[in-house]
């Protein structure tokens, strides 16, 4: 199980590699990598600011907790902080497990508890025009859904 | 008690400052609101909508009924949008 927080870029392919070289009793990786979208054609660039005592405190419990919910055989996540560019790339997850319908459902559940509870946050900058993303409801319903399918 | 208060994202943007430390008799995180509403108009507007505010004490996501016992560190920020 590994978390990384990070202003540089990585290479989501070595990430993989590495990844799956120390797996053995897995028969599927899962990843899920999150771009920059510029929808409006007009972003110049996202500043993701984070709150670093908690950020990792945080991603490591949701990967542990995500690990035995799920039976995985590991997971990791890997998130940036700064300034990014659109279409780079900002976090991806990967989750490993014997069979595949585990490996999804980690990875969405990874995904689910990261949007809604992990202290980041996206200020989208276009050319004089600053402004802070806002949550979107549906990904708080999202992750309250998973509550209903354990309990 | 001392406690040391930080803000993130917009709510830093808007007490105009990302960190402070206060000398506070709050119990709760509602409290330690209250106070810093009495303190200075720029917390008014910041607190006005507390459903648009979530908080962390001691670097756990917690809420306003949350005690301030032996706590050293209490953070404000909008809901959050990682990933």
């Amino acid at each position: 199980m590994a978390v990384r927080i990070q202003r540089t870029a990585f290479d989501v392919s070595k990430e993989i590699s590495n990844f799956s070289t120390k797996l053995g009793a897995s028969g599927a990786i899962v990843t899920f990598t999150g771009i920059v979208r510029n929808e409006s054609g007009t972003l110049d660039h996202i500043i993701i600011e984070h709150y670093p005592a908690m950020t990792e405190i945080a991603l490591k419990n949701f990967t542990e907790q995500t690990i035995v919910r799920f039976k995985l055989e590991d997971a990791f996540v890997i998130h940036r902080y700064g300034i990014l560019k659109p279409t780079e790339i900002i976090m991806m997850v990967a989750t490993a497990a014997p069979h595949r319908q585990d490996a999804f459902a980690g990875a969405q559940f990874l995904m689910d508890c990261l949007k809604s509870r992990a202290p980041f946050w996206k200020k989208e900058v276009s050319g004089v025009q600053e402004e802070w993303v806002k949550a979107r409801a549906k990904d708080e319903v999202e992750l309250e859904s998973w509550e209903h399918k354990f309990n | 008690m001392k406690i040391k208060i930080l803000y993130f994202a917009w709510v830093r943007e808007q007490v105009g400052r990302s960190k402070e430390t206060v000398e506070t008799n709050a119990s709760t995180v509602a409290e330690l609101v209250d106070e810093l509403i009495c303190r200075d108009a720029a917390y008014g507007a910041v607190f006005k909508d507390l459903s648009q505010i979530k908080v962390a004490v001691d670097q756990e996501l917690s809420d306003l009924n949350t005690p301030l016992i032996d706590v050293l560190e209490v953070a404000f920020f909008p809901p959050m949008t990682g990933g």
